[in-house]
């Protein structure tokens, strides 16, 4: 279910499915099919596959010959044509140029069966359709993400690592989505990489017994990857687009992997499904955030939607209820209502219940009231906005703001909600929502 | 029809932090170039260039000099080279000028291949 919408990590020709196949009998006339962030995928691959063969410490070998293979890719693909196998191509250049570092280092010996057999995963890689090594290549990237979340990873090292090893990602782009200087992320890296040295990390799958400890770190990583890219509103919009689909990939496969595919790990799949779903709707042709009563709801992705929703129905074999769960049953409200006014508001107000019950934050706490005024009415909402206005964190935040505004409003108080529209739109740049803003203090 | 040499001139380090996304929209666009002319039936052949900077020969006197490239200042190198097939260097500046490289900050250095022949 999952193939549908992001692709695999294999790169591949094919025929350009505009052209129908009689008319393309040259080579020439092969298309690099256009399949989003296919090398990266294959890049992150790579190097997943390579640290096995050439070991954990090895990792930095493995990123910088992935990177050379690719440049020579650049290099001599504009004169000479894509390859017909363009994967084996690159790995092939890439396995070389790691050899001869190695072999230079002096104590190499590449006939070990671990590097023998990791070499035939990549080739089966290259080799266009292999389902029999499709397992060991996303073994491989599992490996590698559980040892980019390990415990002795400094935590804001964590993400970075993860987007550059098994995500593909360049240090420049990891900068622009974090709004860091590439330079910043480079220093990061280098750190996480010594603690890999010097704690003698190792690449394996979690056993059922370590996996409780060490699960949560790399959904906690993904959930922060994910945030990222959905919440931020500065920053470049499509790297943080970006961010958010390899968050969803990444998850998709813990969730269907055999050793990973816990309850949280579903619940956390059927989040970002969910909510990723409605990121075309999220904002305008500038970039600038559109509200959630205002989206346009025939842009939501219905294929993505259905997929959270079925791993929400997968997550609640469970015993436990994580904050993932909650957040996934709201975002599947949202997701399933025909328009804001009949949204199921009284399933959303007992999922925040129990969210604030189990991570309480003022937050939580605004997005409780607004489900509340929906259920019981604006003075309900406003007992509890009133409190926690005066917070430090949420004295300038425009959200709360533009809710009392809209509160009072109901409530037929035209000066105390002209007064909070004014302050929320001094606390937003968004266009769109300024726009919204002026509309409810002028009519 | 004549046939004319492109000369790309590129400069290395600007292959630095590229990310293996910005790679495949590069050579899609070169792919899509290739393609264009191809069908148009321009193309003649493409060769890439060893990265390493080739030698360069003189002879003084009874001496044979043979010195390792790259031999200027300059930090841009010949990384590789397309023939075209065109009907004159107008035709031929037009073809070139889709070319990917120009929008990546390389040079083009664009040669007609002279074809005296016997019977012109």
């Amino acid at each position: 279910m999952t193939d549908s919408s992001f692709p695999q990590p294999v790169l591949r020709i094919a025929p350009d499915p505009e052209t129908p196949p009689q008319a393309s009998p040259q080579e020439t006339h092969v298309h690099l099919r256009v399949v989003d962030h296919l090398f990266r995928h294959d890049a992150g691959q790579m190097v997943s596959t390579l640290t096995r063969a050439f070991g954990l410490p090895n990792l930095s070998l493995a990123e910088d010959v992935v990177q050379e293979a690719f440049i020579a890719a650049l290099k001599n693909w504009p004169f000479q044509g894509v390859p017909e196998n363009p994967a084996a191509w690159v790995l092939r250049v890439a396995r070389n140029k790691a050899l001869d570092v190695l072999r230079r280092q002096g104590n190499w010996k590449d006939k070990s069966p671990a590097v023998q057999s990791s070499f035939r995963t990549l080739e089966g890689m290259g080799s266009s359709e292999e389902p029999r090594f499709a397992q060991e290549l996303r073994d491989d990237r599992l490996r590698l993400m559980f040892a980019c979340c390990h415990p002795c990873i400094p935590q804001n090292s964590r993400t970075a690592l993860i987007l550059k090893t098994v995500g593909g990602f360049s240090t420049s782009e990891i900068g622009r989505a974090f709004l860091t200087r590439g330079t910043t992320i480079a220093q990061r890296l280098v750190r996480a990489k010594r603690h890999i040295r010097s704690e003698g990390l190792r690449l394996e799958i979690p056993s059922s017994e370590q996996l409780p400890e060490l699960l949560p770190n790399v959904l906690e990583v993904l959930y922060l990857m994910f945030n990222e890219g959905y919440s931020s509103h500065q920053g470049e919009a499509l790297v943080r687009r970006e961010l958010c689909s390899e968050a969803i990939r990444l998850c998709e496969l813990l969730a269907e992997h055999p050793a990973t595919q816990t309850p949280e790990t579903e619940a956390l799949a059927a989040l970002f499904l969910l909510q990723g779903a409605r990121l075309p709707a999220r904002s305008d042709g500038d970039g600038d955030l559109i509200l959630l009563p205002m989206q346009d709801r025939r842009l939501w992705n219905a294929e993505m939607i259905g997929q959270g929703l079925e791993y929400l129905g997968r997550s609640a074999r469970g015993q436990k209820i994580s904050t993932y769960h909650l957040q996934a049953e709201i975002a599947a409200c949202h997701a399933m209502a025909t328009d804001y006014e009949n949204t199921d508001w009284a399933s959303i107000l007992r999922a925040y219940d129990d969210l604030q019950r189990l991570t309480p934050s003022p937050v939580i706490a605004l997005n409780r009231a607004v489900a509340l005024a929906e259920v019981k009415g604006p003075k309900a909402a406003l007992e509890i906005l009133e409190k926690i206005q005066h917070q430090p964190t949420m004295a300038d935040y425009y959200p709360l703001h533009a809710s009392l505004g809209a509160l009072y409003k109901r409530l037929g108080k035209r000066h105390l909600a002209q007064d909070h529209f004014r302050r929320a739109l001094e606390l937003t740049i968004s266009q769109p929502v300024r726009r919204f803003l002026l509309d409810q203090l002028h009519r | 029809m004549s046939q004319f040499i492109l000369l790309l001139h590129e400069n290395p380090s600007d292959f630095s932090d590229v990310s293996p996304d910005e790679i495949q929209a590069i050579i899609g666009r070169y792919s899509a170039w290739r393609e264009k002319i191809a069908a148009e039936g321009h193309f003649v052949d493409g060769h890439k260039l060893a990265d390493e900077g080739g030698r360069s020969l003189t002879r003084t006197e009874a001496q044979l000099r043979v010195v390792d490239g790259p031999y200027s200042e300059a930090k841009e190198v010949l990384g590789g080279l397309f023939v075209i097939e065109a009907r004159d260097y107008d035709h031929a500046v037009e073809i070139s000028s889709g070319c990917p490289h120009l929008e990546y900050g390389g040079r083009i250095e664009l040669r007609e291949i002279d074809q005296m022949h016997d019977d012109d």
